[in-house]
Protein backbone atom coordinates (compact mmCIF):
# COMPACT_ATOMS: atom_id res chain seq x y z
CA UNK A 1 0.00 0.00 0.00
CA UNK A 2 2.55 2.95 -1.23
CA UNK A 3 -0.57 4.47 -2.77
CA UNK A 4 -0.97 7.13 0.13
CA UNK A 5 2.42 8.60 -0.50
CA UNK A 6 2.59 8.52 -4.39
CA UNK A 7 -0.92 10.61 -3.39
CA UNK A 8 1.16 12.79 -1.49
CA UNK A 9 3.79 13.01 -4.11
CA UNK A 10 0.90 13.97 -6.79
CA UNK A 11 -0.67 16.48 -4.56
CA UNK A 12 2.38 18.25 -3.56
CA UNK A 13 3.23 18.76 -7.34
CA UNK A 14 -0.30 19.82 -8.35
CA UNK A 15 -0.33 22.30 -5.34
CA UNK A 16 2.61 23.66 -6.09
CA UNK A 17 1.66 24.10 -9.97
CA UNK A 18 -1.47 25.14 -9.42
CA UNK A 19 0.10 28.16 -6.56
CA UNK A 20 2.55 28.87 -9.58
CA UNK A 21 -0.15 29.63 -11.86
CA UNK A 22 -1.79 31.81 -9.35
CA UNK A 23 -4.62 29.60 -8.45
CA UNK A 24 -6.91 29.52 -5.60
CA UNK A 25 -8.33 26.20 -5.66
CA UNK A 26 -8.08 22.83 -7.32
CA UNK A 27 -11.30 21.45 -8.81
CA UNK A 28 -9.99 18.45 -10.27
CA UNK A 29 -7.12 16.31 -10.76
CA UNK A 30 -6.41 13.67 -14.02
CA UNK A 31 -3.71 11.03 -13.39
CA UNK A 32 -2.22 8.70 -15.77
CA UNK A 33 -1.78 5.01 -14.62
CA UNK A 34 0.00 2.52 -16.47
CA UNK A 35 -1.07 -0.94 -16.25
CA UNK A 36 2.18 -1.80 -14.90
CA UNK A 37 2.66 1.24 -12.79
CA UNK A 38 2.54 -0.81 -9.78
CA UNK A 39 -0.07 1.05 -8.22
CA UNK A 40 -3.82 0.14 -8.21
CA UNK A 41 -6.41 2.81 -9.28
CA UNK A 42 -8.84 1.89 -6.90
CA UNK A 43 -6.13 2.60 -3.85
CA UNK A 44 -5.55 6.21 -5.58
CA UNK A 45 -9.14 7.04 -5.30
CA UNK A 46 -9.30 5.95 -1.81
CA UNK A 47 -5.73 7.89 -0.94
CA UNK A 48 -7.26 10.98 -2.52
CA UNK A 49 -9.32 12.49 -0.28
CA UNK A 50 -7.61 12.16 2.69
CA UNK A 51 -4.19 13.16 0.66
CA UNK A 52 -6.27 16.10 -0.14
CA UNK A 53 -7.83 17.40 2.96
CA UNK A 54 -6.69 20.94 4.11
CA UNK A 55 -4.49 21.47 0.88
CA UNK A 56 -6.70 23.74 -1.88
CA UNK A 57 -7.79 20.54 -3.63
CA UNK A 58 -9.65 19.85 -0.72
CA UNK A 59 -13.55 18.70 -2.18
CA UNK A 60 -12.26 18.09 -5.98
CA UNK A 61 -12.14 15.04 -7.90
CA UNK A 62 -9.67 12.89 -9.24
CA UNK A 63 -9.62 11.02 -12.61
CA UNK A 64 -7.79 8.50 -13.68
CA UNK A 65 -6.74 7.90 -17.45
CA UNK A 66 -5.69 4.03 -17.50
CA UNK A 67 -3.37 3.18 -19.91
CA UNK A 68 -3.14 -0.16 -21.16
CA UNK A 69 0.56 -2.15 -21.95
CA UNK A 70 1.74 -1.89 -25.41
CA UNK A 71 5.05 -3.63 -26.51
CA UNK A 72 7.35 -3.52 -29.25
CA UNK A 73 8.44 -7.37 -30.76
CA UNK A 74 12.04 -6.57 -31.82
CA UNK A 75 12.30 -9.94 -33.78
CA UNK A 76 9.31 -8.65 -36.06
CA UNK A 77 9.58 -5.07 -35.58
CA UNK A 78 5.87 -4.74 -34.75
CA UNK A 79 3.95 -2.80 -31.93
CA UNK A 80 1.00 -4.91 -30.09
CA UNK A 81 -1.09 -4.84 -27.04
CA UNK A 82 -0.37 -7.56 -24.98
CA UNK A 83 -2.82 -10.40 -23.92
CA UNK A 84 -0.98 -11.64 -21.14
CA UNK A 85 2.21 -11.34 -18.76
CA UNK A 86 4.53 -12.42 -20.37
CA UNK A 87 4.19 -10.60 -23.53
CA UNK A 88 4.00 -12.91 -26.22
CA UNK A 89 4.32 -11.38 -29.58
CA UNK A 90 1.04 -12.25 -31.44
CA UNK A 91 2.43 -11.95 -34.62
CA UNK A 92 5.89 -14.07 -34.42
CA UNK A 93 5.89 -15.48 -30.36
CA UNK A 94 9.14 -13.89 -29.43
CA UNK A 95 8.76 -13.08 -26.10
CA UNK A 96 9.74 -9.23 -25.40
CA UNK A 97 10.52 -6.57 -22.44
CA UNK A 98 10.31 -3.45 -24.84
CA UNK A 99 7.42 -1.90 -23.12
CA UNK A 100 6.61 1.24 -24.89
CA UNK A 101 3.72 2.18 -23.24
CA UNK A 102 2.33 1.24 -19.44
CA UNK A 103 4.44 2.14 -16.72
CA UNK A 104 3.23 5.67 -16.52
CA UNK A 105 2.48 7.43 -13.36
CA UNK A 106 2.10 10.65 -14.00
CA UNK A 107 -0.16 13.74 -12.94
CA UNK A 108 -1.40 14.83 -16.55
CA UNK A 109 -3.69 18.08 -15.53
CA UNK A 110 -5.23 20.02 -13.05
CA UNK A 111 -9.02 21.82 -13.44
CA UNK A 112 -7.97 25.08 -11.12
CA UNK A 113 -9.93 28.96 -10.66
CA UNK B 1 -4.61 36.17 -39.70
CA UNK B 2 -7.26 38.64 -40.53
CA UNK B 3 -9.68 37.13 -37.70
CA UNK B 4 -7.15 36.66 -34.99
CA UNK B 5 -6.40 40.54 -34.78
CA UNK B 6 -10.46 41.14 -34.96
CA UNK B 7 -10.87 38.61 -31.92
CA UNK B 8 -7.92 40.16 -29.60
CA UNK B 9 -10.05 43.49 -30.68
CA UNK B 10 -12.51 42.81 -29.76
CA UNK B 11 -11.00 40.87 -26.64
CA UNK B 12 -9.69 44.29 -25.70
CA UNK B 13 -12.91 45.75 -26.10
CA UNK B 14 -14.64 44.16 -23.93
CA UNK B 15 -12.41 44.12 -20.97
CA UNK B 16 -11.99 48.00 -21.72
CA UNK B 17 -15.64 48.27 -21.25
CA UNK B 18 -15.38 45.95 -18.34
CA UNK B 19 -12.84 48.13 -16.36
CA UNK B 20 -15.24 51.44 -17.58
CA UNK B 21 -18.14 49.81 -15.67
CA UNK B 22 -16.52 48.78 -13.06
CA UNK B 23 -14.46 52.07 -12.53
CA UNK B 24 -17.93 53.37 -11.77
CA UNK B 25 -18.64 50.70 -8.79
CA UNK B 26 -21.55 49.08 -11.01
CA UNK B 27 -21.91 46.11 -8.20
CA UNK B 28 -23.50 44.02 -11.02
CA UNK B 29 -20.13 44.67 -13.20
CA UNK B 30 -17.99 43.73 -10.24
CA UNK B 31 -19.79 39.96 -9.65
CA UNK B 32 -19.07 39.36 -13.64
CA UNK B 33 -15.82 40.45 -12.92
CA UNK B 34 -15.08 38.24 -10.21
CA UNK B 35 -17.16 35.13 -11.85
CA UNK B 36 -14.70 36.04 -14.77
CA UNK B 37 -11.71 35.77 -12.46
CA UNK B 38 -13.02 32.43 -10.70
CA UNK B 39 -13.82 30.94 -14.15
CA UNK B 40 -11.97 27.17 -14.47
CA UNK B 41 -9.00 26.47 -16.35
CA UNK B 42 -6.79 23.75 -17.33
CA UNK B 43 -3.39 23.38 -16.32
CA UNK B 44 -1.29 20.74 -18.24
CA UNK B 45 1.01 19.20 -16.24
CA UNK B 46 2.33 16.09 -17.42
CA UNK B 47 5.22 15.38 -14.88
CA UNK B 48 5.90 11.64 -13.52
CA UNK B 49 4.28 11.60 -9.70
CA UNK B 50 7.78 10.06 -9.03
CA UNK B 51 10.04 12.67 -10.56
CA UNK B 52 11.63 13.44 -7.27
CA UNK B 53 12.36 9.97 -6.67
CA UNK B 54 13.61 9.52 -10.12
CA UNK B 55 15.31 12.35 -10.39
CA UNK B 56 17.52 11.71 -6.76
CA UNK B 57 17.95 7.96 -7.72
CA UNK B 58 19.89 9.60 -10.91
CA UNK B 59 22.02 11.45 -8.26
CA UNK B 60 22.87 8.51 -6.64
CA UNK B 61 23.17 6.35 -9.31
CA UNK B 62 25.92 9.21 -10.92
CA UNK B 63 27.72 8.94 -7.26
CA UNK B 64 27.95 5.33 -7.26
CA UNK B 65 29.10 5.06 -10.86
CA UNK B 66 31.64 7.44 -9.80
CA UNK B 67 32.97 5.28 -7.22
CA UNK B 68 33.32 2.19 -9.28
CA UNK B 69 30.83 0.58 -7.46
CA UNK B 70 28.59 -1.90 -8.76
CA UNK B 71 24.70 -1.57 -6.84
CA UNK B 72 22.31 -4.26 -5.95
CA UNK B 73 18.24 -3.60 -5.37
CA UNK B 74 17.69 -6.91 -3.60
CA UNK B 75 13.78 -7.26 -3.71
CA UNK B 76 11.72 -10.34 -2.27
CA UNK B 77 8.68 -11.32 -0.06
CA UNK B 78 9.28 -11.42 3.82
CA UNK B 79 11.15 -14.61 4.79
CA UNK B 80 12.63 -15.40 1.01
CA UNK B 81 16.39 -15.38 2.46
CA UNK B 82 17.38 -11.39 1.29
CA UNK B 83 19.81 -11.31 4.35
CA UNK B 84 20.81 -14.76 4.88
CA UNK B 85 22.12 -14.85 1.23
CA UNK B 86 23.64 -11.12 2.28
CA UNK B 87 25.08 -12.55 4.65
CA UNK B 88 26.79 -15.55 2.67
CA UNK B 89 27.67 -13.44 -0.04
CA UNK B 90 29.89 -11.23 1.90
CA UNK B 91 31.23 -13.61 3.98
CA UNK B 92 32.36 -15.75 1.17
CA UNK B 93 33.67 -12.82 -1.03
CA UNK B 94 36.03 -11.68 1.54
CA UNK B 95 38.94 -11.42 -0.39
CA UNK B 96 37.42 -11.37 -3.58
CA UNK B 97 35.38 -8.18 -2.89
CA UNK B 98 35.26 -5.13 -0.95
CA UNK B 99 30.99 -5.35 -0.04
CA UNK B 100 28.74 -2.86 2.11
CA UNK B 101 25.29 -3.36 2.83
CA UNK B 102 22.06 -0.91 3.24
CA UNK B 103 19.11 -3.10 4.63
CA UNK B 104 15.71 -1.51 4.96
CA UNK B 105 13.19 -2.66 7.63
CA UNK B 106 10.08 -1.14 8.88
CA UNK B 107 11.37 -1.72 12.27
CA UNK B 108 14.49 -3.06 14.32
CA UNK B 109 18.21 -3.33 13.66
CA UNK B 110 17.87 -7.18 13.61
CA UNK B 111 19.79 -7.58 9.95
CA UNK B 112 22.15 -4.92 9.85
CA UNK B 113 23.55 -6.78 13.15
CA UNK B 114 23.33 -9.93 11.81
CA UNK B 115 25.26 -8.49 8.43
CA UNK B 116 27.67 -6.75 10.24
CA UNK B 117 28.85 -10.25 11.53
CA UNK B 118 30.58 -10.73 8.21
CA UNK B 119 32.57 -8.33 8.72
CA UNK B 120 31.49 -5.88 6.17
CA UNK B 121 29.74 -2.08 6.77
CA UNK B 122 25.73 -2.07 7.29
CA UNK B 123 23.48 0.77 7.18
CA UNK B 124 20.30 0.11 8.99
CA UNK B 125 17.17 1.96 7.51
CA UNK B 126 14.17 1.75 9.44
CA UNK B 127 11.23 3.07 7.07
CA UNK B 128 8.34 3.00 10.23
CA UNK B 129 5.54 2.35 8.04
CA UNK B 130 6.71 2.43 4.66
CA UNK B 131 6.52 -0.13 2.50
CA UNK B 132 9.72 0.56 0.46
CA UNK B 133 12.78 2.39 0.22
CA UNK B 134 13.00 5.27 -1.85
CA UNK B 135 16.10 7.21 -3.26
CA UNK B 136 16.52 9.40 -0.53
CA UNK B 137 16.67 7.14 2.51
CA UNK B 138 19.23 5.32 0.26
CA UNK B 139 21.09 8.68 -0.57
CA UNK B 140 21.11 9.44 3.31
CA UNK B 141 22.11 6.02 4.40
CA UNK B 142 24.82 5.73 1.91
CA UNK B 143 26.53 9.13 2.99
CA UNK B 144 27.61 7.37 6.19
CA UNK B 145 29.54 4.67 4.13
CA UNK B 146 32.81 4.84 2.71
CA UNK B 147 31.99 4.63 -0.82
CA UNK B 148 35.88 4.42 -1.93
CA UNK B 149 36.08 1.58 0.17
CA UNK B 150 33.34 -0.37 -1.96
CA UNK B 151 33.44 -2.93 -4.98
CA UNK B 152 29.77 -4.30 -4.12
CA UNK B 153 26.66 -1.61 -2.71
CA UNK B 154 24.23 -3.92 -1.80
CA UNK B 155 20.74 -2.97 -1.41
CA UNK B 156 18.45 -4.97 0.84
CA UNK B 157 14.73 -3.47 0.49
CA UNK B 158 11.80 -4.12 2.59
CA UNK B 159 10.29 -7.42 2.18
CA UNK B 160 7.17 -6.69 -0.26
CA UNK B 161 7.06 -7.42 -4.02
CA UNK B 162 4.93 -4.59 -5.08
CA UNK B 163 5.75 -1.56 -3.98
CA UNK B 164 9.49 -1.07 -4.13
CA UNK B 165 9.07 -1.63 -8.09
CA UNK B 166 7.64 1.83 -8.24
CA UNK B 167 11.04 3.19 -6.70
CA UNK B 168 14.42 3.31 -8.47
CA UNK B 169 16.85 3.23 -5.64
CA UNK B 170 19.66 4.43 -8.33
CA UNK B 171 20.71 0.50 -9.00
CA UNK B 172 22.91 -1.24 -11.39
CA UNK B 173 20.89 -4.36 -10.94
CA UNK B 174 17.59 -5.14 -9.69
CA UNK B 175 17.90 -8.67 -7.71
CA UNK B 176 14.79 -9.89 -7.14
CA UNK B 177 14.55 -13.18 -4.84
CA UNK B 178 11.67 -16.12 -4.44
CA UNK B 179 11.93 -19.02 -2.17
CA UNK B 180 10.83 -22.33 -3.33
CA UNK B 181 8.70 -22.38 -0.07
CA UNK B 182 6.55 -19.76 -2.47
CA UNK B 183 5.60 -21.62 -5.39
CA UNK B 184 6.48 -21.92 -8.54
CA UNK B 185 4.07 -19.32 -9.73
CA UNK B 186 5.02 -16.51 -7.64
CA UNK B 187 6.44 -14.67 -11.05
CA UNK B 188 3.08 -15.02 -12.41
CA UNK B 189 1.47 -13.24 -9.51
CA UNK B 190 3.73 -10.79 -8.88
CA UNK B 191 4.67 -9.34 -12.74
CA UNK B 192 5.43 -5.63 -12.42
CA UNK B 193 8.30 -6.87 -10.22
CA UNK B 194 9.74 -9.79 -12.12
CA UNK B 195 9.63 -7.80 -15.31
CA UNK B 196 11.84 -5.21 -13.81
CA UNK B 197 14.37 -7.83 -12.89
CA UNK B 198 18.04 -8.23 -14.23
CA UNK B 199 18.72 -11.04 -12.14
CA UNK B 200 16.07 -13.49 -10.28
CA UNK B 201 17.78 -15.71 -7.28
CA UNK B 202 16.01 -19.06 -6.41
CA UNK B 203 16.93 -19.61 -3.00
CA UNK B 204 16.37 -22.52 -0.51
CA UNK B 205 16.85 -25.24 -3.44
CA UNK B 206 18.32 -27.55 -0.33
CA UNK B 207 14.83 -27.75 0.69
CA UNK B 208 13.29 -28.23 -2.35
CA UNK B 209 12.21 -31.75 -3.03
CA UNK B 210 11.05 -31.78 0.65
CA UNK B 211 8.52 -28.83 -0.47
CA UNK B 212 7.35 -30.70 -3.83
CA UNK B 213 8.99 -27.87 -5.20
CA UNK B 214 7.98 -27.98 -9.54
CA UNK B 215 11.56 -26.62 -10.76
CA UNK B 216 11.16 -27.18 -14.59
CA UNK B 217 7.43 -24.92 -14.15
CA UNK B 218 9.39 -22.30 -11.98
CA UNK B 219 12.52 -21.79 -14.61
CA UNK B 220 9.47 -21.79 -17.34
CA UNK B 221 7.84 -19.42 -15.12
CA UNK B 222 10.86 -17.35 -14.51
CA UNK B 223 12.01 -17.23 -18.19
CA UNK B 224 8.85 -16.26 -19.82
CA UNK B 225 8.04 -13.45 -17.12
CA UNK B 226 11.47 -12.15 -17.53
CA UNK B 227 13.20 -13.14 -20.75
CA UNK B 228 16.23 -10.72 -19.65
CA UNK B 229 17.41 -12.19 -16.59
CA UNK B 230 20.26 -14.11 -15.13
CA UNK B 231 18.86 -16.73 -12.92
CA UNK B 232 20.96 -18.41 -10.17
CA UNK B 233 19.63 -21.30 -7.92
CA UNK B 234 20.76 -21.24 -4.93
CA UNK B 235 20.59 -21.93 -1.14
CA UNK B 236 22.54 -19.51 1.18
CA UNK B 237 22.12 -21.77 3.76
CA UNK B 238 24.39 -24.78 2.33
CA UNK B 239 26.17 -22.93 -0.02
CA UNK B 240 25.10 -24.65 -3.04
CA UNK B 241 25.10 -22.86 -6.49
CA UNK B 242 27.08 -19.52 -4.44
CA UNK B 243 30.02 -19.72 -6.78
CA UNK B 244 27.93 -19.21 -9.77
CA UNK B 245 26.71 -15.76 -8.37
CA UNK B 246 30.05 -15.09 -7.13
CA UNK B 247 31.44 -15.22 -10.62
CA UNK B 248 29.01 -13.35 -11.78
CA UNK B 249 29.47 -10.65 -9.27
CA UNK B 250 33.00 -10.49 -10.01
CA UNK B 251 32.68 -10.21 -13.63
CA UNK B 252 30.02 -7.28 -13.11
CA UNK B 253 31.97 -5.65 -10.87
CA UNK B 254 35.07 -5.29 -12.58
CA UNK B 255 33.08 -3.67 -15.24
CA UNK B 256 32.64 -1.13 -13.19
CA UNK B 257 36.46 -0.22 -13.25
Amino acid sequence: MHEISVMQSAMEIAVESAKAQGAQQIHCVTMRVGALAGVAPDSLEFAFPIVAKGTMAEGATLEIEFVPAQCHCASCNSDFEPQDFFYACPHCGALTVDLLHGKELELAYLEVS
Amino acid sequence: MGGGSQKSEIRSQKSEARSQIADVGNPIAQTIGQRAEAEQRKIIINQGVLSKNDALAQGNRSLFRSKHLLTLNIVSSPGSGKTAFIERTLTDIKGRLRGGVVVGDLATDNDARRIARSGAPAIQITTGDTCHLDAEMVALATAKLDLDALDVLIIENVGNLVCPSSYDLGEDLRVVMLAVTEGEDKPLKYPTMFKTADVVIVNKVDIAEAVGFDRETALSNIHRMTPQAVVFEVSARTGQGMEGWYNFLEQRAAGRK
